[in-house]
């Protein structure tokens, strides 16, 4: 048969009935997640393109200004050396934005791979993973990052290397629980008595049907990621002082007479972090909701 | 069937014992689930295997595909022993045997579409060029009576018989020498059941291959065997010809079995013969003949002495101390 033909069958078949189709159209009917979807698109767009159309400067300081509270100049106000807290917030988003995500690709991609081979060859390589992943596991995720920081040195990418790594046990045990399951599917049996080789069926048979339980693990990891980078930054071992994080900016009000007296230093940064946890984990939450098929449309 | 044929694959005293453990990992004891099996199945032919539930016939397939590795014994394909193939010898042998598996709901890939699942095979090999490997799934997919608008639609778009053709053009795509079926049609229809074995028939003609058929359903296996075996609890109990075996079963439990069989008419009466009791544990099998707890004619020595299967003319075999002698 041409290629012609062949295509033509192809698109024809976009029109049927699809997997992910009624994904998409469950997804929309979760109200929550769509709102979600909706603030935390303005929020990364916002962090995105304003430093391009707006003239911000995070780093300079206004000595005119120190402690300066909202103002024309300075909407949001200024911190203690005098730099522009709106232009630090929107760079800092940037920066905690980044890491979250990064830090949680980099889970995903230690966690995931590691826990396809552990629940699909079993015997020693599961062992071996299972319990490195418990030894991570077992420390507090801040102590066991703390002490990876100050052995690396805090700055950008050191924190988003050692996030990435502190999370991967979770997407390790996430997948190998539901690949026990798949590789005892009668399809995985079946790829095997056909001759096809063990990498294949590990990517074409068990991934793509174990891995919605982790689809809905990484909005969740992004949120607990950007938290976390708070959490290093805030005690002083997160993103190095020049370059603004949403961690560091509440570092830097991290005494009695800034949270007293000057709530536009640190009530910013702190809203917009809760906000974007919150959307991210409705968003998951919606994700979750979408992939289970038993759930009907409303 | 005549003895000059050709011979396949041999079994020779196969046994196949699964450990079975507590909740705290003590071991109970082992299951018996294959209990030394000898078995020739001649090329050509479409061997039947017959049993309960639970008696051992799907381990049986998958052990001589090695699915599952024997616990005991020897199996020949094409004189080459299979149980001592190192992983990559093993999986080119699989070019040359192939599965069907029982439940075309859960034997496909939910993510792959019909084109992708049926070229898996060759693309496994590396059969060919890619143009090559799309024409030959139209081709298989035209023999198996599969339209080509179903190329890119994925399983769950189609009926079980449909999925159960897709599953039989993936088995077939390679040419394969010998075929195990387990239970192929027990999932489907009663109505789509005839089409799918009529289906395989004509297809076995066409192509030439060897197939163990796998069922319970003796009405299904009378359909399309040549030769039929028949088990009880890990044990081949009674092998014979088709004919010979439906019209004249030597073995106590293959008779219990026949006179189940339900006549489409009401005018017929048969005097059917009920075995009392359970199939016993397979964790613990009677002692001598297997079937000695349930038999109506069970003696002394059936409860110390397993009877081997006999030659009883004919290449009738059967596995019972009350059979003696020559021809029946």
């Amino acid at each position: 048969m041409s290629d012609v033909a062949l295509k033509s069958i192809k698109k024809d078949k976009e029109e049927s009935y699809s997997y992910m189709k009624d994904v998409m159209e469950r997804f929309s009917h979760h109200k929550a997640a769509l709102i979600s979807m909706f603030i935390l698109g303005l929020i990364i767009l916002l962090c995105a393109v304003l430093p391009l159309v707006m003239d911000l400067d995070p780093y300079s300081t206004d000595s005119l200004a120190v402690y300066a509270a909202p103002s024309a100049e300075h909407i949001l106000g200024t911190d203690e050396i005098g730099r522009d807290l709106f232009a630090r917030l929107v760079y800092g988003g940037r920066t905690s934005l980044v890491v979250g995500v990064i830090s949680m690709l980099i889970s995903v991609f230690i966690g995931v791979p590691l826990g396809i081979l552990a629940g699909y060859y079993r015997g020693w390589i599961e062992a071996m993973v299972l319990r490195l992943a418990d030894v991570f596991m077992s420390f507090p995720s801040i102590v066991l990052s703390m002490v990876m920081v100050s052995i690396m040195g805090p700055s950008l990418t050191s924190v988003t290397i050692v996030i990435g790594i502190t999370g991967w046990p979770q997407f390790a045990r996430i997948i190998y629980s539901k690949v026990i399951i798949t590789r005892e599917m009668e399809y995985v049996q079946s790829a095997k008595a056909t001759g096809i080789k063990d990498g294949r069926i590990m990517t074409q048979y068990i991934l793509p049907n174990a891995l919605s339980p982790v689809l809905i693990n990484m909005t969740f990891r992004t949120a607990q990621a950007i938290l976390m980078e708070a959490s290093l930054s805030f005690l002083g071992l997160g993103v190095k002082p020049p370059t603004a994080s949403w961690g560091n900016i509440l570092q830097y009000a991290q005494n009695i007479s800034s949270l007293m007296m000057r709530p536009w230093m640190w009530m910013p940064a702190g809203i917009l972090m809760l906000v974007t946890v919150v959307t991210v984990n409705f968003i998951g939450d919606g994700i979750r909701d979408a992939l289970d098929p038993k759930l009907k449309i409303q | 069937m005549s003895e000059n044929k050709e011979v396949l694959i041999k079994i020779e005293d196969v046994k196949k014992y699964f450990n079975a453990s507590n909740a705290f990992g003590n071991k109970k004891g082992q299951v018996h689930a294959v209990d030394d099996i000898n078995l020739d199945i001649y090329k050509g032919e479409t061997l039947g295997l017959v049993g309960e539930s639970g008696c051992g016939k799907s381990t049986l397939g998958r052990t001589i595909l090695r699915l599952t590795d024997a616990t005991d014994g020897t199996i020949y394909f094409k004189d080459q022993d299979i149980n001592k193939l190192k992983r990559e010898p093993l999986r080119q042998m699989r070019k040359h045997m192939q599965m069907i598996f029982q439940d075309p709901y859960s034997s496909l890939n939910p993510r792959m579409t019909v084109m992708e699942i049926i070229r898996s095979p060759l693309d496994a090999f590396n059969i060919g060029t890619k143009e090559e490997r799309d024409q030959k799934v139209l081709e298989i997919m035209e023999k198996v009576g599969l339209g080509k608008q179903f190329l890119f639609r994925y399983p769950h778009e189609f009926s079980g018989g449909q999925r159960q053709r897709v599953v039989i053009a993936k088995a077939l795509i390679l040419n394969p020498d010998f075929v195990v079926a387990d239970e192929p049609v027990s999932a489907l229809d009663v109505s789509v059941r005839s089409q799918i074995l009529n289906l395989m028939k004509e297809l076995q003609e066409e192509l030439d291959f060897t197939c163990l058929f796998i069922s319970h359903d003796l009405s299904v296996v009378k359909h399309i065997s040549n030769r039929v075996a028949v088990m009880y609890l890990g044990k081949i109990v009674e092998l014979a010809d088709k004919n010979e075996l439906y019209d004249n079963p030597l073995h106590p439990y293959t008779k219990a079995l026949l006179s189940a069989i339900p006549i489409p008419d009401a005018t017929v009466k048969v005097k059917r013969q009920i075995l009392s009791g359970d199939v016993p544990s397979p964790y613990d099998p009677p002692s001598g003949c297997h079937f000695h707890t349930r038999c109506p004619y069970a003696t002394e020595r059936c409860s110390t002495e397993c009877p081997k299967l006999k030659d009883m003319g004919d290449g009738h075999f059967v596995a019972c101390h009350l059979c003696e002698g020559g021809a029946s």
